[in-house]
């Protein structure tokens, strides 16, 4: 009847093209965005420190030693000599100096305390379910972690920066990423609605919005975060904040899923599934939203970062999480005391995880949005 | 052509004095301004297997007819009457819900745009089987089997079924949207230019496939395009609209060689004939056509018209069938001698 | 290269100068997928008042080669084959001196004096050639002052004029009128008055029409035309539409991916065409003057641009298909009639 209009054979690479789903599709172009990659490969080494933070610290995070306030950083050494060798640390003693009442430490050479893997230490419960003991770095024999080791320096109360920086990363992440989920679903939802059905209910949501996104944020969140009660857990705080910054954090998503709700509703592919008979709920969830979730993926990724800045900001002025909680935002609280940066700058460390995470989530965002719409050529 | 002598009850579709007005708003309290009268009291019929050619240019309206024939769109007010498999004739601009899903069961329609008709996410098992499973036709085997000889059908490879539209060409798309178009076994077809977006060649393929099916099936055509060469192939009869109005319908060759409207000789004459020594005074109209919110009085189309006289800037005309299926709206028709296609200077081909 | 004389071989019977020669063009553009060869050796020549009409269909490379005359191609596409040669103006009598523009920096200041002052370019969309924020009037001013030495009161008279040239009614007003409050056809004669405001000698006018109604489509025609016949500018015409071709073309071109298959004049084009593929394009187009029962077809489609058949690009849609000489040899060109030449194996093997 006619001639069939088919390319006669596909190779087997065009083959594997033609049967891509989308988030094959989606993958094939994220990955030639190197740095995207890179960032990811990063985030995925943060998470992971999250999920294993107790097993990587070395000593327990909450244990105050005046004895080893403002601890400068220790170095590991490789090398007995010249020749390599089992890392090990200096023993280090310290007194107070009877003038200006501050700490003074010594380096005792003469002692050298190997590092063990696998060591025992304070007890914690795996992934919160298995009770253990054994951490990733530890020393062995005799001697206790909490007192030899302190690879980053301890703070003014003499707690273990390195140990409390795994405990604040699972912190700050989680808190990003179940900020922005939450913010997501409300945005989702109320962006869906104002965008399917239109009329009234978009013109309320639209106002709301607009109320919402004209409060200065900061004080907003000052205000909400400032009248949480002083008793509350460190659990109920979570929640609270997460639930404080997802109320301004989902106007955007919202106003990007109406955005795109209507400009599909009048899609030819929207309309054609329409007219072969598909219900409301079916156009939505099989055809509108799998149209536009990798670019919801994408400022989700991007909307990360401002999450986890407002909490450290937040806990920084001491109206965020709190002790004995840890978060970066807490341990950089030591860092307000001018005093306390000169005299022992190590405070500062918990600035650089943040960078990081921060620009390797904008970094594979960017890859993420790029990667988002296959379809475009 | 048969559809000239077919009696008035093989009419499939009967469009009746259909109107669609969009409100458009301005200023900050979006107080409502005026109306764009985009179809502005269309009135046409459809004899069961035959193409009706719906012409004009951008803006007459005709795609917003074809979408208020199917509900795409909600007319604003005016009949749609079809007849239904099982004998009764529904009012299409009446029904809601539940009656409207059961009839448009028997209307389907292609897009013109092969591209952003089809949803990229979907396999092509998925996109044609869609009206089947929407519908609850067959389990999923059985859709299978019906997918494949449709594709069969259309002139694509069933072993095709698992892949994405992106793997194919405009054409083979647009083989795609017809195949899932034809799933229910629909009886009227509304294609909105579905070859403007191909290549000549492709066009070709398109336009052969979709009159073999026709034969093969008995289907009925609404066809829109703007292409009088495409519509003058495809077409039984034509009705051609100029600002949401129906100027002129008569069977094809009639409206080709002998059109009574000043609008419709004028839309014949500047279409480009494939043939360099065809090259002849063409009537060039002025200007554009007018702003649909804002048309002028009497009949629409007299300020651009060289024939227009007195009473077309003030009366508007109205439809009269001048000879058996052949409808002019123009104060003038009787009295005008216009020029078909074989005296606007295209020579016969030579068949070369 | 055979095709290096067509100029001598044309019908004219003294043949002047050819003001644009493009020899075996070859424009690539490297992706990450492989390398699309979108032009592949195109030569052709544009007389002075003539129109060359460049026909074929999506992907063949006809806008590409347009593009790379403008030498405006966009990354990573590139010239890496041929001569665009040129002749400046005021240089008419000397048929030596010529410009390669194919050597020349795209973004040089002797690309940039020949671009848009010499050789206009309009394109299928005019709404994207111009600015929505300022109004037609100044940046058809702007195109004055960039080509004449005029001040602004002049610039501003001279606009009015070349809006009156191109039938734009109310001209005066028009000034103030933003692109967007055009229609699509006083906007395309908008973009032609914007260019034809540096006088060029060459317009390459890329689908010009094809956005446009049929009524809007002939009015373009019919301006194009008597704007040629005043100004003796040479067109080149880019369109699918074998009708426009045969309304505007003097001389044609058919490309198919990438290579121009057949060269001839437009009468010889469409009464006398001889390779399959233009044949092939003539008879599957439906015909406004007579109904016909089943258009002819092509056979299956256009190979994927990663895919370039061996031999003749056309040979596995031919239905002349010769085994093991079309698909093992490219066909050179061949004269088949003055000035008609046409790659194909039916007309000898060139050797």
């Amino acid at each position: 009847m006619s001639e069939l209009g088919i390319a006669e054979r596909a190779s087997e690479a065009e083959e594997r093209v033609y049967l891509a789903p989308q988030w094959l599709l989606m993958w094939w172009r994220f990955r030639k965005h190197r740095v995207a990659v890179f960032s990811a490969i990063v985030l995925a080494l943060f998470y992971t420190v999250a999920l294993a933070a107790e097993f990587l610290a070395t000593s327990d995070p909450g244990l105050p030693a005046a004895k080893r306030s403002l601890l400068p950083p220790q170095r590991v050494h490789f090398f007995d000599g010249w020749r390599p060798t089992l890392p090990y640390v200096y023993a280090f003693s310290g007194a107070r100096d009877p003038v200006s009442f501050k700490m003074v430490y010594e380096v005792d050479k003469s002692e050298k305390i190997p590092l063990r893997l696998f060591a025992r230490g304070f007890e914690y419960r795996f992934l919160r379910l298995i009770r253990t003991d054994r951490h990733l770095i530890g020393v062995g024999g005799d001697h206790r972690a909490e007192d030899v080791i302190s690879f980053l320096g301890a703070d003014e109360q003499g707690r273990d920066i390195w140990s409390r920086l795994m405990i604040a990363t699972r912190l700050s992440l989680s808190l990003g990423l179940v900020g922005v989920i939450l913010s997501m679903t409300i945005g989702i939802v109320l962006g869906g609605v104002s965008g399917y059905f239109g009329g009234i209910v978009d013109t309320a949501i639209q106002r709301l919005i607009e109320v919402l996104i004209s409060i200065p944020g900061i004080p907003l969140w000052l205000t909400m975060a400032a009248a949480l009660p002083q008793d509350w857990t460190v659990i109920q705080v979570y929640f609270a904040i997460t639930i404080i910054l997802s109320l301004i954090g989902w106007t955007g998503m919202a106003r990007a899923v109406r955005g795109r709700f209507l400009a599909l509703r009048t899609e030819d592919f929207v309309t054609a599934a329409r007219l072969s008979g598909a219900g409301q709920i079916r156009t939505m969830f099989r055809h509108m939203l799998p149209s536009f979730y990798s670019h919801i993926i994408a400022s989700a990724t991007l909307a990360v970062p401002g999450m986890i800045l407002a909490e450290t900001s937040l806990s920084f002025l001491g109206l965020g999480m709190r002790p004995p909680a840890i978060s970066y935002g807490v341990m950089l609280q030591q860092a307000q005391k001018i005093q306390t940066v000169a005299l022992a700058p190590w405070v500062l460390v918990p600035a650089i995880p943040v960078i990081v995470v921060v620009l390797a989530f904008n970094f594979m965002g960017d890859g993420i949005r790029d990667a988002a719409d296959p379809y475009g050529q | 052509m048969a559809a000239e002598t077919q009696p008035a009850d093989r009419r499939l579709l009967e469009v009746k004095d259909l109107r669609k007005l969009f409100p458009f708003s301005r200023g900050l309290i979006r107080r409502v301004r005026g109306e764009v009268k985009a179809v502005d009291g269309v009135s046409f019929h459809v004899n069961e297997g035959e193409t009706l050619g719906l012409v004009g240019e951008t803006g007459c309206g005709k795609t917003t007819t074809a979408r208020c024939v199917i509900r795409a769109i909600d007319p604003t007010s005016g009949q749609v009457l079809f007849r239904t498999q099982d004998g009764p004739v529904v009012d299409m601009a009446a029904l809601q819900g539940g009656h409207l899903r059961a009839v448009r069961r028997e209307m389907q329609m292609i897009f013109q745009d092969p591209f952003s008709s089809l949803n990229p996410r979907m396999t092509l098992f998925d996109l044609v089987s869609e009206p089947l499973y929407n519908y609850r036709v067959g389990n999923r085997r059985e859709r299978e089997d019906r997918v494949a000889e449709l594709l069969r059908l259309v002139g694509l490879r069933p072993e095709f079924m698992r892949r994405f539209p992106h793997a194919f060409s405009g054409g083979q798309r647009q083989r795609i949207g017809i195949a899932r178009a034809l799933a229910l076994n629909p009886r009227l077809i509304l294609a909105d230019e579905p070859v403007s977006a191909l290549d000549v060649s492709v066009q070709a393929q398109v336009l052969n496939l979709l009159k073999g099916l026709q034969a093969q099936l008995g289907l009925t055509y609404l066809f829109v395009a703007h292409d009088l060469s495409v519509v003058r192939h495809i077409s039984n009869r034509v009705v051609v609209m100029y600002v949401g109005k129906v100027v002129e319908s008569a069977p094809t060759r009639r409206l080709f060689t002998a059109p009574k409207h000043p609008y419709t000789e004028a839309l014949l004459s500047a279409v480009p004939v494939a043939d360099p020594r065809a090259r002849a005074q063409r009537i060039v109209l002025r200007g554009d056509a007018p702003n649909p919110a804002d048309p002028p009085t009497g009949c629409y189309f007299h300020p651009r018209c060289s024939y227009a006289a007195d009473v077309c800037r003030t009366d508007t005309p109205v439809p009269r069938e001048i000879s058996p299926g052949h409808v002019v709206a123009c104060h003038r028709a009787q009295d005008l001698e216009l020029k078909g296609v074989h005296q606007l200077g295209a020579s016969k081909h030579d068949g070369s | 290269m055979q095709q290096t004389h067509t100029a001598s071989s044309r019908a004219a019977p003294e043949a002047p100068p050819a003001l644009l020669s493009v020899r075996d063009l070859a424009t690539h553009f490297p992706v990450d997928e492989g390398n699309v060869v979108a032009v592949d050796g195109v030569s052709f020549d544009l007389y002075e008042g003539q129109t060359l009409g460049i026909v074929g269909e999506s992907g063949c490379g006809k806008s590409v080669t347009a593009l790379s005359i403008m030498m405006a191609l966009s990354r990573p596409g590139r010239i890496v084959k041929g001569e665009i040669l040129y002749r400046p103006r005021g240089q008419d009598p000397g048929p030596d001196e010529v410009i390669d523009l194919a050597a020349l920096k795209p973004d040089g200041k002797e690309m940039r004096a020949i671009r848009g002052a010499e050789i206009g370019y309009i394109f299928q969309e005019p709404m994207t050639a111009f600015s929505p924020v300022h109004t037609v009037g100044n940046q058809l001013i702007e195109a004055i002052r960039l080509h004449r030495d005029v001040d602004g009161k002049e610039a501003k008279s001279l606009a009015i004029e070349l809006l009156r040239q191109v039938e734009v009614p109310l001209a005066e007003q028009r000034l103030d009128a933003y692109s967007w409050e055009l229609s699509g056809g006083l906007r395309q004669r908008v973009m032609i008055a914007t260019v034809m405001a540096s006088n060029p000698r060459v317009l390459i006018a890329d689908e010009p029409t094809t956005a446009l109604d049929v009524t809007t489509q002939a009015q373009i025609l019919d301006l194009m035309r008597s704007l040629q016949q005043q100004s003796g500018m040479a067109i080149i015409m880019i369109t699918h539409d074998l009708g426009v071709i045969a309304e505007m073309a003097d001389y044609v071109a058919v490309m198919y991916l990438g290579k121009v298959v057949e060269n001839a004049p437009v009468d010889d084009i469409f009464h006398a065409p001889k390779h399959p593929y233009t044949k092939a394009l003539l008879r599957s187009i439906p015909k406004i003057t007579e109904a016909e029962e089943e258009l002819a077809t092509i056979a299956g489609t256009v190979p994927h641009a990663y895919s370039r058949p061996e031999g003749c690009l056309f040979h596995p849609r031919c239905p002349e298909f010769m085994a093991g000489t079309c698909d093992a040899r490219t066909p050179p060109p061949l004269p088949v009639s003055p000035g008609h030449h046409v790659s194909c194996f039916l007309y000898g093997d060139g050797g």
